[in-house]
């Protein structure tokens, strides 16, 4: 069993898995810190952006290169942990001679393809690296299989996968891959805390033999109940103050329960006028999924949906016209935008979308604020090309995944085997390394694996099913040999398909042909494949002696020796060596006799 | 010899109070739960005491599972579990789950209220059992407990209905509830994966029927409800709240838009505005189509149909009415009708009485009610016909069907067509009948990889036409079975072989020296033993495999050698099968 690691980034993982003849990719991740490395790109042709020195386009195809591993057409299938990490699929799937299957959740899917990507969302431009056309994104999407949480989805007969939820986002998961003797977990992006995804389900997690562990929390030092009080006061300070509130995220995800927390909170503060908008060519569409996938959703909102109501109080807020949302900046927004105000709007990275206008917009002036709340992006390299800044900057960042303390109760709880995990995580971050509590810390020590690494996992597979038939069974003759313990030797036909084995009564032999062609002796020869059982225990004499009597034979001599006995059967001119560990029939070349021996001996003996 | 039993309490050779059970692998699970619609007296619930003479339900169950939330698959749900008393799990779907209890309310409402029953179940007694109830995801394998595991499948039939799978190790039963495997305006068609169970227990309420397309049923019906609105007359449509209401609201909604048509259209209120509220928040569980356009425009947002007022029933003019309930015995329907049927001018659907032809009609209180208006029947139940359940089965390759759910002499006719066109045996028990199917589930061991890769290997040789034998031992301790090699089994258990060794004298007539007897010995072998490792060694004995033959002279008779031929007991046949062909002779010396 063989980890290939794609990835370096610990929270956009790409591994390849290989286990008992099926290749497994787990997740698809693309590192888009690189879009850092561009300029942003503005409504309107900026001269200030463009003539700024030192903003080159650095390794502009630093992703997408991860062939040099392992041959990707051999991959059977990919399994997806949550939307954001799976934004090299069509890369995978188009361009890699793929043909195997995708498994993913329904929110999985229908959220990762609202998710904005430089990839598809700012193709037209030339200086932006083209990876690939919505075609290609739509073909991609379409080879996803949707599951369920705790599906159990078999794999060529072979493997087992099951999906199950990890508590972070809509839809997310965690993967058990197992067969009957083993079983890896594959755990991606987890949260423990309470939001508005279903909760983890860790109990499944237990009696693994490798727990691969990737998309901790991208900034341990925060807690993100702290964050989202802060993000409130902020923004609350800011509106006051007459200022405007720009908050670049993604179009899904912490969003909605920035606006549950805001749902709240606006009106205690006094702040019920402000107007908030989402602006986002998928707001729309991000908004109505949100209410329909109730059933990946937490018990609380599980049971609105039964009364029935919308599980998420945005619905509320857009009815009371408290949000409101728009595709674009341009058309209605125009007409309806009034000050202070907040927007909720992409891409956090602040290079495209419609972030970039508002930055221009609102830089200039020391009322408004900008709160970051998406941890992927360094903020300070983010409001690099837009410095001077005489706006505020709050850097708030909400991650929900699991921190350190939560991964090693976890461990505790659920007891791997082995931990397998990126090599930043059995290190504290290199600003922080005195903080040896920002590290995983288990028993066996942690695997660790960086980029472009191939892992053997250690564990050494030494069972496999099988079937054995119910006639076969009714014919096995069980036998106590240790108190609990019992044994029944078989002899059966192995039949293999589809990687299901199963085990046949014997056929029964052959009747004598009565053909006229006369049998040549070869014909006779007996195949020596036909195994016979090993035999264990030992002989007692005088029983042995006791039973060849009653059988018929006389004049029974036996003789002591240094090992053993020796036992003469005058009248037949035979000799029975028997030793502890041996027994040795010596006679003429009279096969009945041999035969009616060999069986009074085998009474005494067991057969394996 | 274990078998899985079924016994029907309900819908055996019926159709109304849905309720199963099954014995699987020492397992109890009864599917669904339903009421009767054609009695008000004991009849109406199935007879629980099957089981309670002999003990307490939640002894003897160990799940129950409802397929859908129609009362005659659900309505017996309260009196079951609080009033008989059941306190084990029941499953069902999440929208099986949220809407099931709004109709048993209703349902109560009407026994209660509107008849006045007594000791009915009550409103905390629906919200205690609904407590009970453990929501499932489609395709999810729920644990029931160690053994028992359950599966949902999309059927198709309303919001959240489902097949189930039931599975205790390699034996499962399949029940498919009510189902539909044609999609309609919307929900998708029933689907299953070829799962091959024991049995697969499925409704036949269509068992005799090839239903003609959809499309001409649709037009039909709107023809008439159009042709009616357009001489002026009302429409009254009964129907229940959920389900087949909503496809026929999408219907009439798309063809009101087309033909720009500006009569009002009504839906009876509460429960079906809630009802709608309901297939938004379920979108995933509708069709395609729906899916994937409700961001755009959610279908069960309705332009044209509005709320209705009772008021409404006396306006002037054309309208259309959906009123709830389907079978017009009671509330809002029966009440609209009696107000229009007699006009003929008007129009309306359903009820039994009426259907039967019957004009005139008794209403309580000895009124006579003249039926002047034109009545309609017109089947948008979505159940699969007879060619709809054959490719049910066909999906899922059962080794044998069991029908439920329809009327004795339609299921004679496709246990016919099932037996003859499928070759796979059907059962169509009674209510209290039990029918039981003797299984031969295979036993799963473990068995060690060294012991199947030799064998494995070993079948992989292209000479190996003849079926191998696989030889090893079984170790059983508790419940733990181990298949390995003989000789793992002996080390594992501490023990020691003992070696079993035969020794035979084969005498031969030769007056040569012993070792050219042995030469000759050596070229008869290798001349017959072709496929055979023959060897002759250097201390002048021979081999065969691991046989040894040694010639010797005895003293008394030069003329006769002694050919002791020695093998152990893993070597028998091909020992016994040198001694006697060596017993032959040897052929006549080259000379």
């Amino acid at each position: 069993m063989k980890l290939y690691c794609l990835s370096g980034h610990p929270t956009l993982p790409c591994n390849v898995l290989k286990f008992k003849s099926t290749t497994i990719m787990l997740d698809c991740g693309l590192d888009m810190t690189s879009t850092l490395n561009f300029l942003p790109l503005p409504l309107v042709q900026s001269p200030r952006l463009s003539n700024l020195p030192g903003w080159s386009l650095k390794d502009g195809n630093a992703f997408l290169d991860k062939t040099e591993l392992i041959d990707l057409s051999t991959v059977d299938v990919i399994l997806i942990s949550n939307y954001h990490c799976m934004m090299a699929l069509p890369y995978i799937t188009e361009h890699t001679g793929f043909t195997g299957t995708v498994y993913a959740t329904e929110p999985t899917v229908q959220i990762g393809r609202l998710l904005p990507s430089p990839l598809k969302d700012a193709v037209e431009v030339s200086t932006w690296r083209r990876c690939y056309t919505m075609q290609e994104v739509n073909s991609a999407l379409s080879k996803i299989q949707l599951v369920g949480y705790s599906q159990k989805i078999e794999l060529f007969g072979a493997v087992q996968v099951t999906p199950l939820s990890s508590g972070y986002a809509l839809g997310s998961s965690n993967w058990i891959i197992q067969s009957h003797y083993e079983k890896v977990s594959y755990v991606s992006g987890s949260s423990l805390l309470t939001t508005h995804p279903q909760p983890m389900d860790q109990a499944s997690l237990k009696n693994s033999d490798v727990l691969v562990l990737t998309g901790l929390t991208q900034i341990p030092t925060a807690n993100p109940d702290g964050m989202v009080g802060e993000f409130c006061s902020n923004l609350a300070l800011t509106v006051r103050n007459g200022g405007n509130v720009l908050v670049p995220c993604y179009p899904s995800g912490v969003i909605y329960d920035l606006l549950e927390c805001l749902y709240q909170y606006i009106d205690s503060a006094g702040l019920s006028s402000v107007p908030l908008y989402f602006i986002s060519p998928v707001a729309n569409s991000s908004l109505e999924f949100s209410q329909i996938f109730a059933e990946w959703l937490c018990h609380n909102k599980q049971s609105k949906v039964y009364l029935p109501e919308p599980p998420f109080p945005h619905a509320e807020l857009i009815q009371t016209n408290k949000l409101k949302h728009y595709p674009s900046i341009h058309g209605d927004f125009s007409n309806d935008f009034r000050q202070p105000c907040v927007v909720f709007t992409g891409h956090p990275s602040l290079r495209f979308g419609d972030v970039v206008h508002f930055m221009e917009l609102w830089g200039k002036s020391s009322l408004n604020t900008v709160i970051f709340t998406e941890p992927d992006f360094s903020y300070l390299e983010a409001l690099a090309p837009y410095q001077p800044l005489a706006m505020k900057c709050i850097y708030c960042p909400i991650d929900t995944r699991l921190n350190f303390i939560q991964v090693s109760k976890l461990l505790k709880e659920v007891q791997p085997l082995h931990v397998v995990c990126p090599e930043q995580y059995t290190q504290p971050p290199p600003a922080q390394s005195h903080r040896m509590d920002l590290m995983i810390d288990c028993q066996p020590p942690a695997m660790s694996y960086r980029r472009a690494e191939v892992l053997a996992l250690p564990f050494k597979r030494r069972y496999e099913k099988i079937e054995i038939m119910p006639e076969l069974a009714d014919s096995l003759v069980p036998m106590e040999i240790k108190p609990g313990i019992s044994l029944a030797t078989v002899s059966a036909v192995l039949h293999t398909k589809d990687n299901k084995h199963l085990l046949q009564p014997p056929p029964r032999p052959a009747q004598p042909t009565s053909g006229k062609k006369r049998k040549r002796v070869s014909d006779d020869v007996p195949d020596c494949k036909v195994l016979k059982p090993l035999l264990s225990g030992s002989i007692p004499v005088e029983q042995f002696v006791q039973t060849l009597e009653k059988h018929g034979f006389s004049d029974i001599k036996v003789e002591d020796t240094a090992k053993g006995h020796i036992v003469l059967l005058q009248e037949a001119e035979t000799l029975i060596q028997i030793e502890e560990d041996s027994t040795h029939i010596i006679c003429d070349n009279d096969e009945m006799l041999r035969v009616r021996l060999r069986d009074l001996v085998l009474k005494f003996l067991q057969k394996f | 010899m274990p078998e899985i039993r079924v016994t029907p309490l309900g819908a055996g050779q019926d159709v109304g109070r849905s309720c199963i059970l099954v014995s699987i692998a020492g397992k109890n699970v009864m599917l669904d739960c339903g009421m009767h619609m054609g009695f008000n007296d004991d009849r109406r619930f199935p007879d629980f005491s099957y089981i309670t003479q002999n003990g307490r339900l939640t002894d003897f169950l160990d799940c129950v599972i409802i397929s859908h939330f129609h009362l005659d698959h659900c309505g017996a749900l309260p009196y079951f579990s609080e009033m008989v008393g059941y306190d084990g799990p029941i499953y069902m779907t999440h929208p099986t789950q949220a809407i099931c209890p709004i109709l048993l309310e209703d349902y109560r409402k009407i026994a209660v209220d509107k008849k006045g029953e007594a000791n009915f179940f009550t409103s905390q007694m629906i919200k205690d059992c609904m407590k009970k109830v453990v929501a499932v995801h489609l395709h999810q394998t729920v644990q029931v407990d160690d053994e028992l595991e359950i599966k949902a499948y999309y059927a198709g039939h309303v919001l959240g209905a489902a097949m189930f799978q039931i599975k205790v190790g390699s034996e499962s039963v399949v029940y498919t509830g009510d189902y539909n495997m044609t999609p309609d305006r919307h929900l998708g068609a029933a689907w299953i994966d070829k799962c091959r169970p024991n049995l697969l227990i499925t409704e036949s309420t269509y068992a005799t029927t090839i239903r003609d397309s959809k499309r001409c049923r649709e037009r039909d019906f709107l023809k008439k409800v159009h042709e009616t609105v357009e001489r002026g007359g009302k429409v009254l449509i009964p129907v229940f709240a959920l389900g087949r209401a909503q496809e026929l609201c999408i219907l009439l909604e798309t063809f009101w838009e087309r033909m720009n048509l500006k009569v009002p259209i009504y839906f009876s209120t509460g429960l079906t505005e809630k009802a709608n509220h309901y297939y938004k928040l379920f979108i995933p569980w509708t069709n395609q189509k729906i899916r994937k356009t409700f961001v755009q425009r959610n279908m069960f947002e309705f332009k044209h149909i509005k709320a209705f007022d009772r008021a409404f029933a006396d306006n002037p003019g054309p309208m259309v009415v959906f009123a709830t309930p389907g079978m017009l015995h009671a509330g809002q329907s029966l009440q609209i009708f009696r107000k229009w049927a007699g006009n003929e001018k008007n129009m309306g659907t359903v009820g039994h009485k009426i259907l039967s032809g019957q004009r005139k009609l008794e209403m309580e209180g000895r009124q006579v009610l003249e039926v002047k208006m034109q009545v309609e029947y017109m089947s948008f139940s979505a159940h699969a016909d007879a060619k709809g359940i054959m490719q049910l089965v066909g999906q899922a390759e059962p080794e044998s069907v069991l029908l439920v759910h329809g009327e004795a002499k339609k299921m004679e006719f496709l246990k016919q067509k099932i037996e003859q066109e499928l070759r796979v045996n059907c059962y169509m028990p009674a209510n209290g009948e039990t029918v039981t199917l003797p299984t031969s589930p295979s036993i799963p061991v473990g068995i060690s990889l060294g012991l199947l890769k030799r064998e494995m290997a070993q079948g992989l040789l292209p000479e190996a036409k003849k079926p191998r034998l696989l030889h090893g031992t079984l170790i059983m301790k508790d419940s733990n079975f181990r298949l390995v090699s003989s000789e793992q089994a002996l080390k594992e258990l501490g023990l020691a072989e003992h070696q079993l060794r035969f020794t035979c004298r084969v005498h031969l007539h030769d007056t040569r020296k012993e070792q050219e007897t042995a030469l000759r010995v050596y070229s008869h072998l290798k001349s017959v033993l072709k496929d055979h490792c023959v060897q002759h060694l250097p201390d002048g004995s021979v081999t065969v495999e691991s046989v040894l033959l040694q010639a010797a002279a005895p003293s008394e008779d030069p003329g006769t050698k002694v050919l002791l031929v020695s093998w152990t007991y893993q070597d028998e046949e091909l020992g016994s099968f040198l001694t006697s062909l060596l017993k032959k002779g040897l052929p006549q010396a080259p000379s």
